[in-house]
């Protein structure tokens, strides 16, 4: 049986919530408003008490794959364990209760958070200043190409180009427009990195920088980043370096030593805040010393009498969201940064690196590998000799949820075809990876012994393989009301 | 170490299985004048113990012990027990975006319900999953609307938030539309002056329902001189609010965005929160952000699955409605859960005790002398207050008696001038209290 709707479990008359009495004399509504501004119709939502509220709530989760059950390995979407004291700590009533618009004298216990939270920030990057305010991975992007914006408008250059390697996140270029810039398509090399001659030929003057994933969306490091740094640098063009993949990097560099200049860090990745079912998340950005004047406001600054907010900076973009960015995060962030230490987030970064190439050792016989590079964090193998007996992606990720797995991030990167992007992450142990690696080869014998059976997986999951063409097709996007039907 | 299971033994078996001695063979592709040396190893972390303590006598430097009628776009509302209970379940805030529906059913169901419900309460055809907060979605509205008119400029009322007004002029530094403001002198929009933007070519109308001042704009008779004039309206609204006022559908509106904080969703110190975001269903697939939609499964079984994928950055790239990748999920989820346990009646009621609290607290103040209402208009639960000071000066005052007295109105050029909001959480006697240390002043 399918959950229903909560809307047809409503029943007339029935209450989940209590409310004080009212303690006031009350008035009638028109007395108040005009009845041409009120409404003629209540909004129709449930009617339902909280013990059978409770429960569809309950049973809607019980369809849900989580981290907390099993493997989640989405490549370059960091599914790490979320420790649960960072949960206890964000819901603080201290916390939780805070108006936005109070006194500074009365948060400082937030205004602390953020500034230990940056400064951590700065640490790990090697970068001069850091902005907390972005509420997500691609809000950080837009604030990292308004910074570039701002940087070249301030110096007089005329530029209009950004760079984006073809094995980039499509939220890469959907930024940069928004931002007002075009975009130009490096090509990648037979080592998977970026072609360091396309590279050299698309770097003309109206070049405003380049966005690179680093390790890139293959797992693979950009050996040759420095350089690309140092050739930009001499036509005043910045490097953007999208930090999706930074916990790969914890402990063993500093992307501020490869010359890079903007940042933007997935907390929801790297520093392990929960995905939520895809959000909140936070995406801080750092920079180097050129562009912190530009940062957004406020800015929060220590000073003899504590914290405060500094709103007075002319250069800035200004303020990319209504408050602070989503403080909440920030608190689980501080949370895990500083119990794991410097040691502890070198101890990730070893571990990712380790889970990924330990894994790939034991497919690479099974999918095929398109670049033989060395990997960090992660990596991609293809479905390409699986495709070859009629076996897509698709059935391989569909098949894996019947072992009780999250699939892979299918067909990305573009530039390989047939693509499955692993990342298992350093909080899983070796026998859940030894666990993945036997189903994703039982699913390779399948190919061979019963394709028709991969072709209709997955059997064992809450729903059976759904058709999304009639979704788009036969657009459905709300719940129809009996009495709404023709 | 916190949070890696494998031991050093597992990791020697995995070295062994890989032909390795040390970790660090495996990233030896790094130039080595970029790998940083030992000091990182210096600092050891904490225990569990020693952050819990750290973290609480942090949040404890904060005060939420104050009496507050702060308001602005974040309020406090009561938020049942319940909610938190169901995203504190790991089935919900450990999983992600639902790529693979068929074990995201939960999650994708939760938001098609959400959807249904952000649609009653605004009248609208369709909602996406959610946005950042409030404050960007009227620039994600703003986006739309010059894509979709193909043209550039966008009319805001004053009364829209100040802090809103920051967020959507940082975006239309990406020179994708133009911002002109039309004025709000008597607390509400200048129909002259509007109808006078209006022919200069508009994409259209940016309105906050009821406005930052709390006021109620008559959006009937907006929409109807925007649509004459060929723009599109947009209604950034208060979902507590549309339980009891007219909805932005009834009145013609094309795009209603909102902060979803008040739905069941803590005050955070300003974040995470929720951006709400429907439309008409024709601009449907110009709308950012996810959007959930229902099927069927193989066997003929109901079904959820992110819908219309092709709007999105990651299939369209730079041809994409938006660069919205993540939206917030959670908050949406909580916000699915509070409308579903307040309900019909509930919301409806909590809409209407914020109203007449609101409005007992005004006519309070007003009795005092030399405070006054700024503008004489229809008001949800907030309010502007002329003082006979400054009002810096009399929130400051108020501290001393434990009260948050509510926003002065500085940014909008008026030092003499303090926004009040009130919510259901407000009693008589702490309104009484406000109004007695008023007086005293």
């Amino acid at each position: 049986m399918p959950e229903p709707l909560v809307f047809d479990l409503s029943k007339k008359g029935r209450k989940g919530y209590t409310l004080n009495d009212l303690d006031v004399p009350e008035k009638n509504l028109d007395e108040l408003i005009p009845s041409e501004l009120l409404r003629s119709e209540p909004a129709r939502l449930p009617e339902i008490g909280e013990s059978e509220a409770m429960r569809h709530f309950v049973r809607l989760s019980n369809m849900n794959h989580h981290v907390d059950k099993s493997l989640y390995p989405l490549g370059s979407c960091t599914m790490k364990y979320n420790p649960k004291v960072n949960e206890n700590n964000a819901v603080l009533p201290g916390f939780t209760g805070v108006h936005p618009k109070q006194p500074e004298t009365s948060v400082q216990g937030c205004l602390e958070v953020v500034y230990k939270v940056e400064n951590i920030l700065k640490e790990v990057t090697g970068l001069k200043g850091v902005t907390s305010q972005p509420a997500a991975g691609s809000h950080g992007e837009f604030t990292g190409i308004m910074l570039m914006r701002k940087y070249h408008e301030v110096k007089g250059n005329e530029r209009n180009v950004i760079l984006i390697p073809d094995s980039a996140h499509g939220t890469n270029p959907s930024s940069v427009i928004i931002a007002g810039y075009s975009v130009k398509e490096v090509k990648s090399n037979e080592k998977g990195t970026i072609g360091l001659e396309d590279f050299r030929a698309k770097l003309t003057d109206d070049v405003a920088g380049i966005m690179i994933t680093n390790p890139n969306t293959l797992g693979i490091f950009e050996c040759d980043i420095a350089q690309i740094a140092d050739m930009l640098h001499e036509k005043d063009a910045l490097l953007y370096m999208d930090g999706a993949n930074l916990n790969a990097l914890l402990g063993i560099l500093k992307p501020g030593d490869l010359g890079v200049d903007i940042l933007h860090i997935n907390l929801h990745k790297t520093f392990s805040t929960p995905h939520g079912g895809g959000g909140p998340g936070s995406g801080p950005v750092a920079v180097s010393e050129k562009l912190v004047d530009f940062l957004p406001v406020p800015a929060v600054r220590k000073t003899d009498h504590g914290y405060n907010l500094e709103y007075d900076n002319p250069n800035s973009i200004g303020k990319i969201h209504g408050f602070y960015g989503n403080f909440g995060i920030l608190v689980r962030a501080l949370t895990y940064m500083e119990m794991l230490g410097k040691r502890g987030m070198r101890r990730v970064s070893e571990n990712a690196i380790l889970n990924a190439n330990y894994l790939l050792s034991l497919l690479k016989d099974y999918y095929k590998l398109e670049y033989d590079s060395p990997v960090m964090h992660e990596f991609v193998v293809s479905s390409q000799w699986q495709k070859e007996k009629g076996i897509r992606t698709l059935d391989i990720a569909k098949s894996l949820l019947d072992f009780g797995f999250h699939a892979p991030t299918t067909y990305f990167p573009l530039i390989v075809k047939e693509a499955l992007m692993i990342e298992p992450t350093e909080t899983e142990a070796k026998e859940v990876l030894d666990c993945f690696a036997e189903a994703m080869k039982e699913i390779n014998e399948y190919v061979d012994k019963n394709p028709e059976k991969l072709k209709h997986a997955p059997y064992n999951t809450p729903v059976r393989r759904l058709d999304e063409v009639k979704a788009t097709k036969e657009l459905n996007v709300k719940y129809k009301f009996p009495e709404d039907e023709e | 170490m916190p949070y890696i299971p494998n031991s050093d033994e597992d990791r020697k078996e995995m070295m062994d299985a890989l032909g390795i001695s040390k970790i660090e063979e495996l990233f030896s592709n790094i130039p080595e004048k970029h790998l940083i040396t030992d000091d990182w190893m210096e600092y050891p972390g904490k225990s569990e113990q020693a952050i819990v303590k750290e973290i609480r006598e942090i949040a404890g430097k904060n005060n939420v012990e104050n009496i507050s009628f702060l308001g602005g776009g974040a309020y406090d509302h009561y938020v049942p027990a319940m909610v938190n209970h169901v995203i504190s379940r790991s089935e919900f805030y450990t999983a992600y975006t639902p790529y693979q529906p068929e074990v995201s059913q939960g999650t994708l169901q939760a938001i098609f319900e959400y959807q249904t419900m952000i649609c009653e309460l605004t009248g609208m055809d369709v909602s996406n999953a959610s946005l950042y907060d409030g404050a960007s979605a009227i620039a994600e509205a703003a986006l739309l609307i010059t894509g979709h008119t193909k043209k550039k400029k966008v009319i805001i009322a004053s009364s829209i938030p100040s802090n809103y007004k920051k967020v959507f002029s940082t975006y239309s530094k990406g020179g994708k539309y133009e911002i002109v403001e039309v004025s709000c002198d008597d607390g509400l929009i200048d129909r002259d002056q509007l109808k006078g933007l209006l022919k200069d070519d508009a994409a259209g109308l940016v309105v906050q329902y009821p406005n930052y001042f709390g006021n109620i704009e008559n959006l009937t008779e907006l929409s109807e001189i925007v649509h004459e004039a060929g723009g599109l309206m947009i209604v950034s609204a208060n979902p507590i609010a549309l339980a009891i006022l007219k909805s932005p559908g009834e009145c013609g509106v094309d795009i209603v965005t909102g902060e979803g904080q008040v739905l069941g969703n803590d005050m955070n110190w300003g974040g995470p929160y929720l951006g709400i975001f429907a439309a008409k269903k024709e601009l449907i697939r110009k709308m950012p952000g996810r959007i959930i939609g229902k099927t069927e499964d193989v066997d003929g079984k109901q079904g959820f699955v992110l819908s219309l994928q092709t709007r999105e950055q990651h299939i369209r790239r730079e041809k994409a409605t938006s660069n919205i990748c993540t939206n917030q999920g959670l908050i949406a989820l909580k916000a699915v859960v509070y409308m579903t346990l307040m309900g019909k009646v509930g919301i409806k009621e909590v809409a209407k005790q914020c109203m007449q609290k609101a409005h007992y607290l005004s006519d309070k103040i007003c009795a005092i002398p030399g405070f006054k209402m700024k503008f004489d208009k229809p008001f949800f639960h907030e309010f502007v207050i002329s003082c006979p000071k400054r009002a810096e000066e009399i929130c400051d005052r108020m501290l001393d008696d434990d009260i948050y007295a509510g926003i002065p109105l500085d940014d909008i050029g008026d030092s003499n001038a303090i926004l009040i909001a009130v919510t259901e959480q407000r009693t008589k006697d702490e309104m009484d209290y406000f109004a007695e240390k008023l007086r005293k002043l």
